[in-house]
């Protein structure tokens, strides 16, 4: 399972990397923006994507956007602060398959990425 | 400024250290904050604009950010780690993602945060509006929230509290 965190925390994506070896994934991949994301979804190929909202350069959502344009049909988790419904329902719109508003527990997190890989292998 | 700006922010602040540090905070009354007095030494600033416009700023004495900081990081950090201020942007642009999310209804926008390190630095906002500063007490000390904000033109601002009373 290849994971890419893209957020331009680096502090943020250390708390998802954590979570994530905890949970047994270990091949993970990390960009600091969208386009450093795009530069990388060709060659690393991830099967799942935590990805940020607010970031420079691209933001998160032009980015799911992109990825979803190239054909990319691996699920997109955004962890994000913007919390809103509306902004909630705009992600979900541009081809986001969860949504987990910072800040979270690790539990909390665990549960989103478990939720999400359990509906992308039914379907 | 009245209390719909500044209780967001308080909402907020709780929320996220208890949250992701497991620290619970207690936020004292709210004070006026005269122009040109100092912060603590290291200050996580973002900027709200939009209906809504004004900063938010979260200052901490040094030995209390790095107490925080390593809380949130899970390893010891120093103000000198390459690490440090990227770990006191990222707490200060969650209690702002928090508090926005509080105004109902109103199209705000928040900046990067910027991080500014070093004694007796002073962090200037716009002159037309009032700084409220809280003292926030931890286990891993005290620092301060300030808040200030002015409304747009035409735009009512109501936060969530407000909505439900």
């Amino acid at each position: 399972m290849k994971i890419l965190l893209v957020d331009d925390s680096k502090t943020m994506r250390n708390i998802q990397k954590g979570i994530l070896s905890q949970l047994g994934y270990t091949e993970i991949e990390e960009a600091c923006d969208g386009l450093d994301a795009l530069s990388k979804v060709g060659a690393f190929a991830p099967d799942l994507l935590l990805v940020d909202w607010n970031m420079p350069n691209m933001d998160g959502l032009e980015f799911v956007k992109q990825f979803r344009a190239k054909g990319s049909k691996s699920p997109i988790i955004m962890v994000t602060t913007e919390a809103e419904k509306a902004r909630v329902v705009e992600a979900i719109k541009a081809g986001v398959n969860n949504y987990v508003v910072k800040p979270f527990t690790p539990d909390s997190l665990s549960e989103r990425i478990k939720e999400t890989l359990d509906r992308a292998s039914a379907a | 400024m009245d209390s719909t700006y500044v209780m967001p922010f308080l909402n907020s602040v709780q929320n996220v250290f208890e949250t992701m540090l497991q620290l619970p905070v207690q936020v004292g009354e709210p004070e006026l904050k005269r122009t040109g007095d100092p912060t603590y030494d290291v200050s996580g600033i973002i900027g709200m604009s939009g209906d809504v416009e004004g900063n938010v700023v979260l200052s901490f004495p040094t030995s209390t950010a790095e107490r925080v900081v390593s809380l949130f990081t899970g390893e010891e950090m120093s103000r000198t780690h390459t690490d440090f201020a990227d770990a006191v942007g990222e707490l200060v642009n969650m209690v702002s993602g928090g508090a926005k999310a509080q105004f109902v209804g109103k199209n705000v926008s928040i900046s990067c945060p910027s991080v500014v390190i070093g004694s007796d630095h002073v962090v200037f906002g716009r002159k037309d509006v009032v700084c409220v500063s809280m003292q926030c007490t931890t286990d891993c000390g005290d620092f301060n929230l300030e808040v200030s904000f002015r409304k747009q033109s035409g735009a009512a601002v109501e936060s969530s509290d407000t909505a439900a009373a």
